[in-house]
């Protein structure tokens, strides 16, 4: 009973967080409002019973990533965006992308609508979600994409190395 | 499953009401008698030079960007320590092949690692 | 645990007090065993052997004035510690403090105690950029750096037990460590796996940014480090939050790598007493099993104070990434190796 309550609620708060992210004038607001969304979609997954998702959530994406984000705000100390008065092609450029991406999202969210199952998410991710689960698939079935990701992340620390050691030491 | 995380949910309302109340009682009892010189940001008792809003060097940068790398990998680690004996007891050769999947992983992430060693990233 | 959920809140609630109180008595313990290793009395003005101090310090930090620097933002100042204060006593419940006796008891939990971990870098990194002053925002750079720097380790550490245990729930994790019979205490895990458990021992000091990996508040050189702006409550919530984390981490400590609440040789002493079994009795004295280690993990943290000299900076970082990583790596590999030649060979169950 309490799952769907919690459901709507925690989506009301992403969705407010969100909002605020876009809007915050000051990165350091927006970055926040970010991580309150971001907690926000962690408990959304728990209340679809993926604990393990949940919680890898916290774990990567607010408890690394944006204290990434974080350290980029305040060692570069980026100050408030100033308030736009002429609009140029760039600017238009962006609205113009966005738009097409809401429309190519809505289109498919549209299409989909009516394909997605109603009532058996919870139970297939409670069966799904675990990291038990997650495991028996990802080192038997899904080995190969698994070292794809090692590779991945080898080539993002040797760019990280690259890209700092060139430009500022 | 939800069910167990509903005393999580609990708990953080109140810790975090225990926090704004003791917040709160310190503005309430506190005395408010601000001025300048109490409110410049300490200098060791000099008046304070330019701003901290300054910019810093790019090492802490680097540090976050190879922990991401690293804590992504732990993460990936994981599922793998919960079933790495059941895959053993189901068969050995299972366990086996799940051995190499994972060493691979491993193997490549230490590779960046010693790189990350060797070109002076983790220098300080 | 099936109970109500007032039930639960009405624990949860207990518990948050329980760690309150204990903050004050541990910041009293650390002074007096302080004094004792310097040869000082420590504090003995205030009540018997001094020991309402703490409380007369609490009530002296809520009487003050509360700071608010110029050019901070002030929603973030009072944001860092609230944040501190509601992780340190939030990971407090995920303990399991006797048998069947756990609020936060989710199949995750190991994991969680990490995530807790991995947030609490934000109250300190917050804490030093909206104070707008230099030695804060220095103080909170080198802290969550430091901070992010040993997760790793301690992730692995971490990783180290769930391999042999097999469950990320930290139920299990104290149940598995139930050695049969005679065995008793050979079942913990620092026998088992003794380098994790060091690891996690010095990670847990670093997280918790005591001595010897105090230097975001290195005196001499930052002040105060990330909290220097910071008067009245607010520093006191710090303080709190600082107190509560290290005595949570010695619970988490005794948790993960010495039995948690089970007593020494458990079983043993269950066959010899039959009428112990599932009584409240038994309960009461896990719980204070539980106790005492945890409270013998408090007076590590203290000794380690007072007995070794504060890392630089740079010593700290390549003790984390160049010694503690690669070790804990190692180590995990290495236990890999163990299980699957064992299951190879065919030797025990």
């Amino acid at each position: 009973m309490l799952a769907p309550v919690l459901f709507f609620l925690f989506a009301a708060v992403a969705i407010a967080a969100s909002i605020g992210t876009l809007l915050a004038r000051n990165p350091v607001n927006s970055a926040l409002s970010l991580i309150v969304n971001l907690l926000a979609v962690a408990s959304l997954y728990l209340t679809l019973n993926a604990a393990f998702i949940g919680i890898v959530q916290v774990l990567v994406y607010a408890g690394a990533i944006m204290v990434l984000f974080l350290f980029v705000i305040m060692l570069l100390n980026l100050e408030a965006t100033p308030v736009l008065e002429a609009i140029d092609k760039r600017i238009l450029a962006g609205y113009a992308g966005g738009t097409l991406l809401l429309g190519a999202i809505t289109y498919l969210l549209a299409r989909g609508l009516g394909a997605l199952p109603t009532f058996e998410i919870a139970e297939s991710a409670a069966a799904t979600g675990t990291p038990r689960a997650l495991a028996l698939n990802l080192f038997t079935t899904y080995a190969l994409p698994f070292e794809l990701i090692g590779l991945l992340l080898l080539v993002a620390t040797i760019g990280a190395v690259m890209i700092a050691k060139k430009r500022f030491v | 499953m939800l069910a167990s995380f509903i005393p999580l949910f609990l708990q953080i309302l109140m810790a975090a009401g225990l926090a704004y109340t003791l917040l709160i009682a310190a503005k309430k009892l506190g005395p408010k008698r601000p001025n300048a010189v109490k409110t410049m940001a300490y200098e060791s008792g000099m008046d304070p030079v330019g701003t901290a809003r300054d910019r810093y060097s790019v090492k802490f940068y680097l540090v976050a960007m190879i922990f991401i790398v690293f804590d992504v990998e732990v993460v990936f680690l994981y599922p793998w320590a919960v079933t790495f004996r059941e895959f053993l007891t189901r068969s050995p050769q299972l366990g086996l092949f799940v051995l190499g999947v994972v060493g691979v992983f491993l193997a490549v992430l230490t590779l960046g690692l010693v790189y990350d060693i060797k070109k002076g990233g983790l220098e300080f | 645990m099936d109970l109500p959920l007032y039930w639960v809140a009405l624990i949860g609630f207990a518990i948050i007090n329980f760690f309150l109180v204990s903050a004050s008595v541990l910041v009293y313990y650390e002074r007096k065993v302080s004094g004792w290793i310097q040869n000082r009395p420590g504090p003995n003005r205030v009540g018997p052997w001094g020991f309402l101090q703490p409380f007369a310090d609490v009530a002296k930090l809520i009487f003050k004035e509360d700071i608010s620097p110029t050019a901070s933002s002030p929603f973030i100042h009072s944001l860092a510690p609230v944040l501190m204060v509601t992780i340190a006593m939030t990971t407090a419940a995920l303990i399991p403090f006797a048998r069947g006796f756990v609020i936060v008891d989710t199949e995750v939990s190991a994991l969680l105690v990490l995530a807790l971990t991995s947030i609490a870098v934000y109250g300190v990194t917050l804490a030093g950029w909206s104070s707008n002053s230099k030695f804060s925002l220095l103080g909170g750079l080198r802290s969550s750096a430091q901070m992010i720097s040993y997760e790793l380790a301690m992730g692995l550490s971490v990783l180290t037990v769930v391999l042999i245990t097999g469950s990320l729930r930290l139920v299990d994790i104290v149940e598995y460590q139930n050695g049969p019979g005679a065995w008793g205490i050979l079942g913990w895990n620092v026998f088992r796996a003794p380098i994790a458990a060091l690891i996690f021992i010095v990670t847990a000091f670093a997280e918790t940014n005591r001595a010897p990996f105090d230097l975001p508040e290195a005196e001499q050189e930052l002040v105060g480090g990330y909290h220097t702006e910071y008067s009245g409550m607010k520093f006191g919530m710090f303080f709190l939050a600082e107190y509560v984390n290290f005595f949570v981490a010695s619970f988490v400590i005794v948790t993960l790598f010495f039995g948690g609440y089970l007593l020494p040789w458990e079983d043993a002493l269950l066959s010899a007493l039959p009428g112990l079994k599932d009584s409240v009795l038994l309960g009461v004295l896990q719980v204070l099993s539980l106790l005492l280690k945890a409270a013998f993990f408090a007076f590590v943290f203290i000794w380690v104070r007072w007995t070794l000299p504060r890392f630089k900076y740079q010593q700290l970082m390549t003790l984390g990434w160049k010694m503690l990583l690669p070790i804990a790596l190692a180590n995990v590999v290495l236990y890999a190796l163990f299980f699957t030649f064992k299951a190879l060979l065919g030797w025990g169950g």
